[in-house]
């Protein structure tokens, strides 16, 4: 079986230094300027609070979903983790965007032939079993590679062995049903800009639910309809056919068989 | 010659060229510059009015189509037919200029057949999306008999009507399900649509809604059209929608108030915000008033309040859907939205387009019964070149043509 890859990203371990941005820049062959936002060109981008740096990019969630709302599968979640995009398909039409619970996938708005940009986990490396790019450049290990349930075990040793230096959550353990991106932070969460109200289960389920049903109600809604257009055209053949009797001068009073 | 083009030019139709010429221009820009020169969008705020109002909007108010079609041919209330036709007219036009708002929206639309071969189906806008291509068919045969009529196709007409009844129950399914799809849409942003409006029925609230508005714009487009046309208003067919209607949005306040109890989110109806004042503006407006007015006899029978009734229903409606895609949004979003003027120009020049559509078709095709004579008060009887869609098993009421 192919083991699940992640990135645990440890907050307190960060300086800052824009490595991540800049090898992952030359690794995507994105232009070479310092960005503070996702981008097009920045698939991966630092925020600051009050000397706190966040590095951001794609969650690479566990049940994506932008892979599950786009109508042209555009976007697929590859065993190793990675969650990976088609130009090929894409039609352009942003309900990946829309839905994204951390507001990843960017567009490019200037363009008359858009695309989707997002951090697509160096999926070429991982698949070759190599590390991503910006993992590889971070000079503290503040952004460190491995097999997921392996970093989530260390993440927790890390909490244990020293007791207060840290928040008591692993973001992106649990977050929309888990992601391939892991956090670690002294400061709460919700003050570094991050959702923490998100739910806990895949938010694909949530309209799976009801797609799932379709064929329900096509089937009792189809059944009910004919039905009732049959008990009601019936009652008009039925009286049409009392009333020719009653010209014909008939006293039968019989329906007609079908 | 000049002269007599300005005099026959009234203030509509200047209007409606004006407005035609600022959507062409904004389709220029848009198709020559991009979405970001030509529109407000952000990747913090990706759908828009074009989105808002233009695809939910239009799918919702084009609601008509299926609601009489089953009322007339599965329910067998034959008395509605004489309007069936001009609301399937409506109706398919309004999916052929959803589709049109839709190339305008979608970054990449040369590439909209790929939801044809690349499915996804765990996409509601897969689903969507093939609901309505298949349901737009379905509205063109349904059409189809009116252009046939007119040609004197009359065998084509025969072999249309033999299939009609498989055919209008699978547009009536199909629009239910794509109806409540595009509130299935955002089930899956639990997070990012502001409580008011997130709630797990939105499926059933929009296809609840689209019923009461499809009745609506029965009412509203009857209305436009005797003024347009110099007919006479089917006011006994309407005020029997309107009641339709005043059902539909009885059930929808009814849903909506337990929804928002079952969610535990009362409390966020005195909270001063934007958010409070929209959704209050949109129930008030757009739900309660129509409610209360069209329960009232009076109001159904007098044609300025039944056609106040319709229009507050439609005007509530769209600010629905609105709320739901801009202002349920914003708060998530970090960014407030407002439309550009190429996106209020293109939007308003396709319903212009939708206008000036229907005039030329109704006036060049048989959308309309005949009228006979000025003393008949509305009460049509179609006679024998005249019947309302395209079917025939109604051999008790309606001729067929043979
Ligand atoms: S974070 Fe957003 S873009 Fe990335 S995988 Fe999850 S849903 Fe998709
Ligand atoms: S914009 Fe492209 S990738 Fe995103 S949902 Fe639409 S088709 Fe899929
Ligand atoms: S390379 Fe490492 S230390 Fe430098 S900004 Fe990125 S995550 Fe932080």
């Amino acid at each position: 079986m192919i083991q699940k890859k992640a990135m645990l990203i440890d907050i307190t371990m960060c300086v800052g230094c824009n490595e991540c941005q800049k090898a992952c820049k030359v690794q995507n062959k994105l232009s070479d300027v310092e960005e503070k936002k996702l981008s097009p060109t920045a698939y991966t981008a630092l925020s600051e609070y009050d000397g706190v740096f966040v590095r951001r990019q794609c969650q690479h969630c566990e049940d994506p979903t932008c892979a599950s709302v786009c109508p042209v599968g555009a976007f697929t979640k590859t065993p190793e983790g990675p969650v990976v995009y088609d130009v090929e398909k894409c039609i352009g039409c942003r309900y990946c965007m829309q839905s994204c619970p951390f507001q990843v996938p960017r567009y490019d708005w200037e363009s008359l032939n858009p695309r989707i940009y997002k951090c697509i986990l160096c999926a070429d490396l991982v698949k070759q079993g190599l590390p991503t790019a910006c993992s590889e450049a971070c000079p503290t290990g503040a952004t460190k590679f491995g097999n997921r349930d392996e970093l989530i075990a260390e993440a927790y040793e890390r909490m244990k062995a020293e007791p207060g230096k840290y928040v008591d959550k692993i973001y992106g353990q649990k977050e929309v049903g888990g992601t391939s991106i892991l956090y670690l932070s002294g400061v709460p969460f919700e003050q570094l800009g991050f959702k923490t109200t998100l739910q806990q289960t895949p938010l694909p389920a949530l309209t799976w639910n009801v797609l799932s049903k379709i064929p329900n109600v096509v089937a009792i809604g189809g059944t009910f309809l004919y039905g009732i257009w049959w008990i009601t055209n019936r009652r008009d053949e039925v009286r049409q056919y009392e009333e020719r009797m009653k010209n014909n001068g008939h006293d039968q009073h019989d329906a007609p068989g079908h | 010659m000049i002269t007599r083009f300005f005099k026959q030019l009234t203030v509509w139709k200047s209007i409606g060229i004006l407005l035609l010429l600022a959507g062409g221009a904004s389709t220029i820009l848009r198709f020559s510059q991009g979405l970001g020169a030509s529109t407000n969008l952000s990747d913090e705020f990706p759908w828009g009015i074009w989105i808002g109002f233009d695809v939910l909007c239009g799918v919702g108010l084009a609601a008509g189509g299926f609601t009489l079609a089953a009322l007339v041919y599965v329910f067998n209330l034959k008395r509605f037919e004489p309007i069936v036709r001009p609301t399937i007219l409506t109706a398919f036009l309004g999916y052929i200029l959803v589709t049109v708002g839709l190339m305008f929206d979608l970054g990449r639309p040369w590439a909209i057949w790929h939801a044809i071969i690349m499915w996804n189906p765990h996409s509601v806008m897969f689903e969507v999306a093939w609901c309505v291509m298949l349901y737009s068919t379905v509205l063109g045969l349904e059409f189809a008999p009116v252009v046939l009529e007119k040609f004197k196709m009359h065998k084509t007409i025969k072999i249309l009507h033999s299939i009609s009844i498989p055919i209008i129950i699978i547009g009536v399914l199909l629009s239910t399900l794509h109806q409540s799809s595009l509130g299935t849409m955002y089930l899956i942003m639990p997070d990012k649509l502001y409580p008011l409006w997130y709630s797990p029925y939105l499926p059933v609230f929009f296809y609840v809604s689209a019923i009461a508005v499809g009745c609506a714009m029965v009412i509203m487009e009857s209305f436009l059209s005797s003024r347009a046309f110099k007919r006479s208003i089917e006011m006994h067919l309407l005020m029997d929608v309107g009641r339709l209607a005043v059902l539909m949005l009885l059930v929808l306040t009814i849903m909506r108030a337990l929804d928002l109890v079952d969610r535990h989110v009362l409390g966020l109806l005195t909270i001063p915000r934007m958010e409070t004042y929209m959704f209050w503006l949109e129930v008030v407006v757009g739900m309660l008033a129509p409610l209360v007015l069209l329960s009232m006899k009076k109001v159904r029978q007098s044609e300025t309040g039944l056609f106040t009734s319709a229009v507050l229903v439609i005007i509530g409606f769209v600010m629905n859907r609105m709320n739901i895609t801009i202002t349920g949004m914003e708060a998530w979003a970090g960014k407030t939205y407002v439309p550009s003027i190429p996106e209020f120009s293109v939007t308003l020049g396709i319903v212009t387009l939708g206008f000036v559509a229907f005039y030329y078709i109704a006036k060049y095709f048989p959308v309309f019964p005949p009228e006979h004579g000025a003393a008949d008060g509305g009460a049509h009887t179609p006679d024998q070149d005249w019947h309302g869609g395209m079917n025939e098993s109604s051999r008790a009421t309606v001729h067929t043509v043979r």
